[in-house]
């Protein structure tokens, strides 16, 4: 193909500017030392002195490393787990298991995310008539999680299950492993690629989602996503430029260290790009959204 | 490595927070407050049509806009050295990775009455651009949120073809328009079809950037939705009547699309 010209060019950074502009006027705002949206009145850091103080910031951090944490631990096993029963299953079986699977990837997050109140509240209604109190809170919050990260687990860990050689683990039972032992030292380090991409990508969507968690934490809880969108909608905007930035950092550096790994990883083992050869590999430099993307069954990913 | 058994706990839980709260949203969507079968809530839905078609209006508006800038941009990325190409993707993905309400917060800051655009206008003598709280900040809002999910899998498609074919066509005296045409277009379509799927089905739920770009002048299915289980016209039979609906459309809109998707991809094997 032929290369871009001057135009194809200009218009690339027109695009990356739309894209880039706006949060680069937050994150310089964020340092503005006077309220105004506009004029810059001298550099200082209190907004992030006061973002530090701000108990509702503080706490809301907390719950939402808390929930992500848990909710990825839990998802990995449990999708990992998963991933291997399905990938044993008859083939009708298997369909129908990922279909379902794949309902909250394809479903608007708003209706994941009122069908789980719907639930919540009718067991809580339940309970109440027999005198427990169970209402929306952080368990519920957890659940929820819970529920829409598994599928991204699945998602990343079937293609290396459909790359394994079952012979492998055959070959070691043959040598006297149990198959235990063959697992956990055959067959696992073949997933492990796989498996830490679905947890990365857990923890992403964990930490960035907005509206599931909206519908599920009820009014007691609230991850940092709800405390923006409320801090959005009072308008206390320094602030808020300070918290954007800080969230835009640790996005950043959470990319970037996940693309050193898997270049990292991708050296040792892919080839320089060859006629077959992806340039961005299931594993590569498109990170674990795009292999998602590349590997299976549609789309995903929403508003996230 | 030969049981089935391990995914029986993710089987039940499947059940218990996936499929239940789907019948549940239908089982209320028939229901009214004492329990009893009705069909009231889709009758009174008729009010809301307006709202129904400005959604899937604007989320149409928004999807064709992501195409007209994402897929130039897919295709001049896709024809850039690899060096470049590498960094253009870390670019594209990176706002994908971003919170979405601070995406769509950068906009409020950028277009609110006396925000960073009014004040810029007016310290130059310009007038303002009052463009907050209408229906094209919204449309604005969603390009800008979903853009690179349009942009990425078009890329990735793209990147795929195989050099040799447009080579072989080049070699068949093909010039370059009708390389783009029949062979670069045809098989990108897959990407496009993927990018629509990943633009359409947030824009047309959202209630936050309708809420934050639309200030309550623009009502989008999702506001009306999140009014009906969280606001204060609390009535979750009407909210599931609506969610049913909105969630049985946009299936069906991506059947009949994938259904043209599959045509098109025999068409370009044959």
């Amino acid at each position: 193909m032929k290369k871009n010209g001057v135009f194809s060019r200009l218009f690339i950074f027109l695009m990356f500017l739309f894209l880039y502009a706006p949060i680069f006027v937050l994150i310089v705002f964020s340092f503005n030392d006077s309220k105004s949206n506009a004029v810059w009145g001298g550099f200082t850091l209190d907004w992030y002195i006061q973002l530090f103080q701000d108990r509702t910031v503080l706490e809301a951090f907390q719950t939402t490393i808390t929930v992500s944490v848990l909710a990825t631990a839990v998802a990995t096993v449990a999708g990992t787990a998963a991933a291997i029963g399905f990938y044993n299953m008859k083939h009708r079986a298997r369909s129908v298991c990922m279909t379902v699977n794949n309902i909250p990837l394809t479903n608007p997050d708003i209706i994941t995310g009122v069908s789980m109140m719907l639930l919540f509240v009718f067991v809580g209604q339940v309970l109440s008539d027999v005198g427990i109190d169970f209402g929306l809170g952080f368990p519920t919050l957890l659940i929820a999680h819970i529920t829409f990260n598994i599928p991204y687990v699945i998602l990343s860990v079937m293609p290396k299950l459909r790359q394994l050689d079952p012979n492998i683990a055959e070959a070691a039972q043959d040598l006297g492993a149990t198959s235990f032992y063959a697992f956990r030292k055959v067959v696992l380090p073949e997933l492990m690629p796989g498996i830490i991409n679905g947890m990365l990508i857990a923890f992403t969507m964990s930490i960035d989602d907005f509206v599931i968690s909206y519908f599920t934490a009820g009014s007691r809880v609230s991850t940092l996503s709800m405390v923006v969108y409320s801090m959005v909608r009072r308008r206390v905007s320094p602030e808020i430029n300070a918290l954007s930035t800080l969230m835009f950092l640790a996005v950043l550096v959470l990319l970037i260290v996940i693309n050193l790994r898997q270049n990292a990883q991708g050296r040792s083992r892919r080839s320089p790009r060859g006629p077959e050869g992806s340039p961005l590999p299931a594993n590569g430099a498109g990170g674990p959204l795009l292999s998602l993307e590349d590997e299976e069954l549609g789309p995903q990913a929403q508003d996230r | 490595m030969k049981s089935k058994g391990v995914a029986v706990p993710y089987v039940i839980w499947m059940a218990l927070f996936v499929v239940i709260p789907l019948i549940l949203v239908v089982v209320y969507a028939f229901t009214t407050r004492t329990g009893g079968f009705t069909l009231e809530n889709f009758a009174s839905m008729g009010q809301y049509v307006g709202v129904f078609g400005r959604s899937f209006l604007l989320a149409l508006v928004a999807t064709l806009v992501c195409i007209l800038l994402g897929y130039p941009l897919a295709y001049l990325l896709a024809r850039e050295q690899s060096r470049l190409r590498g960094m253009a993707t870390l670019l594209i993905m990176l706002p994908m990775w971003m919170n979405f309400l601070l995406r769509t917060y950068s906009w409020v800051f950028l277009l609110e009455r006396n925000g960073f655009f009014n004040t810029l206008l007016s310290t130059l003598g310009l007038p303002k651009l009052d463009i907050i709280d209408t229906s094209a900040a919204v449309v604005l809002g969603m390009v800008y949120n979903f853009l690179p999910f349009m942009v990425l899998p078009i890329f990735s498609v793209i990147e795929k073809i195989d050099p040799r074919v447009i080579e072989a066509a080049q070699d068949l005296g093909a010039n370059d328009r009708q390389v783009f045409r029949r062979i670069v277009f045809p098989l990108s379509l897959p990407g496009v079809l993927s990018g629509v799927t990943m633009v359409f089905i947030p824009s047309v739920s959202t209630f936050v950037i309708s809420k934050l770009l639309g200030g309550g002048m623009t009502l989008l299915l999702g506001d009306l939705i999140e009014m009906q289980f969280l606001g204060a016209a609390y009535n979750p039979h009407l909210g599931s009547a609506i969610s049913l609906v909105m969630m049985v459309i946009v299936l069906a809109c991506m059947g009949i699309m994938n259904r043209f998707g599959e045509g098109e991809g025999e068409a370009v094997v044959l």
